[in-house]
């Protein structure tokens, strides 16, 4: 530290220098500590490291392990920073055991030219757009007996594939799916999980130059599923992907969405709508890694809790590496707590490693329904049971609007009713 | 004709010394087509009887009465309330995110009247009021009172006050916040509403102003959570000149 204070009062002393601690030409100096060739941040920590800086574990999500290999990433204790809030005893094994279960059956409905196969995981194209960033990923990497890959064709505008996991076991499984966007192709894919599993998977989004790629990932299992997905994006060149995570069902469901800037111009959204219950845990951590220069992103999650022991955990890490100049970024995550005894828990994290951002922001709200919204809207003449859907409705409508797939949003309102009817709200 | 009673009323709230007496036995009659202005100085009690006939949750009424038409009010739930004809037009009004002005309007509409407007004539009515209301079309797609400014808020309250029709109209200090302008234009519309639907209006204020617009035919002081005098527009006028410091400085 004595050396950066000796640099900067030197810097000072230069005629035409910034005078301000902490600015130098390139503007800010938001964390010396972060800078990309420092020896306890930024790709240094990444380089020679398993898991945290030098004595600083997780200091940075930049420094964060990824890995093919199982056996790179530790035994889960529940102590790691990306599981702290995870109850590992209801993960039915998926971060330790072999995932040998038959894989929930996939079908593809919908499709014009999109093509969907199964491939070996050898393939050249698995591991195009990501690289598992956590232990589960990687056992469900390493345990999958085959990949899907759908692609949407070059220059295709307009396609709209339903891709259906339908799921009847509860031995633990691992699946690996493969979304690739090609150049300059527009296309809505959405992922449906119905029924049960223990199920571990990977789904990787390759969004080429130029494509355009909206994904909506439906969580609607029965009651009993448990779900660990990753969704690894990897954005190219003027590519735009917009995500969004739908869960409600299961018991325990932990999705880490994970989009990855390769290029100048990208433009990534993450919106999320969450409804928990009694008993249920409904966990997302979110990674959004600004690498290039010029990209923008915007993310969005709103949750409704309700019921004893009702747990929703979120958690959002966007980083803004000294690469990527001009970047606009902006997070926020609200709870809406409908009853007592249910629980949200929400961490953004933003790391600015470089001062010539055009925005960057963060969010968080966890709030108790308003004894206020219910008296003013009950007096005008609405009963309590219909204020109560307006007011939890109205706060999740922002999500489903985003959705813009009519039937996708209509079997969403009927959930949501479904979910107000269940505890009587 | 409607007739709202209020019978000796006493309310209290819990603080965190205790309970605390506000009211300390009002009573009050109104009749449809008459407008009653409350007038006193701050912490009299006054937002607390507006708040406590529409039943809100935070007020205990210990002893006393509010009957409309013989029919016990204290027995009614909020919505039940304003179903039988009562509206109170707040003194800060809530933002509601994510509910439409326009899903808002109609769904209370719909629970008032017990059927759903005629689609057509209400787009209509909705119109032509928000128009008079100088509001801006706009505001029917944003949300209840999202975003909207402390006047655009007051006439949001009489709008649904002409669209609503209520036997009763409770104003609480709808005139706080206003410019000269806004402040005709609001009062403009509580005359309309009360010209069209015989209403009953008991209007609380601190200032006299707004009563040049909207003409009381009684005046009621408050102080401590008692009227202390009551008359006719005149009082307001005496009031205007001689402020409250004639019923603060008497002795309890």
């Amino acid at each position: 530290m004595t050396d950066t204070a000796t640099h900067v009062s030197g810097e000072k002393a230069r005629i035409g220098a910034p005078s301000i601690a902490g600015f130098t030409e390139e503007g800010e100096n938001l964390s010396p500590m972060n800078a990309a060739a420092s020896p306890i941040g930024g790709d240094a920590v990444k380089a020679h490291s398993h898991g945290g800086g030098a004595g600083v574990p997780d200091s940075s999500r930049a420094g964060r392990l990824t890995s093919y290999k199982l056996e790179d990433f530790a035994p889960l204790t529940g102590r790691e920073e990306d599981f702290r809030f995870t109850p590992l005893k209801r993960m039915g094994g998926l971060h330790k055991n072999a995932l040998t279960g038959a894989a929930p059956v996939l079908v593809m409905t919908g499709a014009k030219a999109v093509a969907l196969e199964t491939v070996a995981m050898s393939d050249a194209r698995v591991g195009s757009a990501g690289v598992p960033e956590d232990r589960i990923s990687a056992n469900a990497w390493n345990s999958a007996a085959e990949a899907k890959i759908v692609t949407i064709p070059a220059e295709s505008i307009g396609e709209q594939v339903t891709l259906t996991y339908t799921g009847d076991s509860t031995e633990a499984a691992a699946a690996h799916l493969v979304v690739i966007a090609e150049e300059n192709s527009e296309s809505v894919v959405v992922i449906d999980h119905v029924g049960t599993a223990v199920l571990a998977q990977n789904i990787e989004f390759d969004v080429r130059e130029g494509a355009k790629l909206t994904v909506i990932s439906l969580q609607a299992w029965e009651d009993t599923a448990i779900h660990a997905a990753s969704h690894l994006a990897k954005v190219r060149k003027d590519g735009h992907f917009k995500h969004i995570a739908v869960t409600y069902g299961g018991d325990l469901v932990r999705l880490t969405p994970s989009a990855h800037f390769a290029g100048e111009g990208g433009e990534v959204e993450l919106f999320g709508l969450y409804f928990a219950d009694a008993g249920q845990h409904l966990e997302h951590r979110l990674f959004v890694d600004h690498a290039t220069p010029h990209c923008t992103s915007n993310v969005l999650y709103k949750g409704a809790l309700q019921g004893k022991d009702a747990h929703t955990v979120w958690v959002g890490d966007v980083l803004i590496r000294k690469e990527a100049p001009g970047t606009n970024s902006y997070e926020a995550n609200r709870n809406l707590v409908l009853t007592e005894g249910a629980r949200a828990d929400s961490v953004p994290n933003l790391e600015i490693e470089t001062g010539l951002i055009d925005g960057a922001g963060h969010a968080s709200t966890t709030g108790r329904f308003d004894d206020e919204h219910l008296f003013y809207l009950m007096s005008r003449g609405i009963d309590e049971k219909t204020a109560r859907r307006l007011v939890v409705r109205g706060f999740l409508n922002e999500i489903v609007q985003q959705i813009r797939v009519p039937e996708i949003e209509e079997r969403l309102n009927e959930t949501i009713e479904r979910e107000l009817a269940a505890t009587g709200n | 004709m409607s007739t709202l009673e209020i019978k000796d009323l006493h309310v209290s709230i819990e603080t965190e010394q205790g309970n605390k007496e506000i009211l300390k036995g009002v009573s009050l009659t109104i009749k449809t087509g008459e407008t009653h202005a409350i007038m006193g100085p701050n912490g009299s009690g006054k937002s607390t009887l507006a708040s406590t006939i529409a039943g809100h949750p935070r007020y205990t009424v210990t002893s006393g009465t509010i009957t409309l038409d013989g029919e016990d009010v204290l027995e009614m739930s909020v919505d039940e309330r304003a179903r039988a004809g009562l509206f109170l037009a707040m003194q800060y009004p809530v933002e509601v995110p994510g509910v439409s002005m326009t899903n808002f309007l109609r769904t209370a509409k719909t629970a008032i009247d017990g059927e759903a407007p005629k689609l057509r004539t209400w787009t209509k009515d909705v119109k032509t009021a928000m128009e008079a209301l100088k509001i801006d079309a706009e505001f029917a797609s944003r949300n209840v009172n999202e975003g909207f400014s402390g006047g655009e808020k007051k006439r949001v309250e009489i709008l649904q006050l002409e669209l609503f029709k209520p036997k009763f109209a409770i104003l609480d200090e709808t005139d706080s916040g206003l410019d000269v302008d806004a402040l005709k234009v609001v009062s403009e519309g509580v005359n309309r509403a009360q010209e069209q639907n015989e209403m009953g209006t008991l209007l609380i204020t601190h200032y006299t102003r707004i009563l040049r617009y909207i003409k009381p035919d009684f005046v009621h002081v408050f102080v401590d959570g008692k009227i202390a005098e009551q008359g006719g527009a005149e009082l307001a006028d005496r009031l205007e000149e001689e402020g409250y410091d004639r019923f603060l400085n008497v002795p309890a």
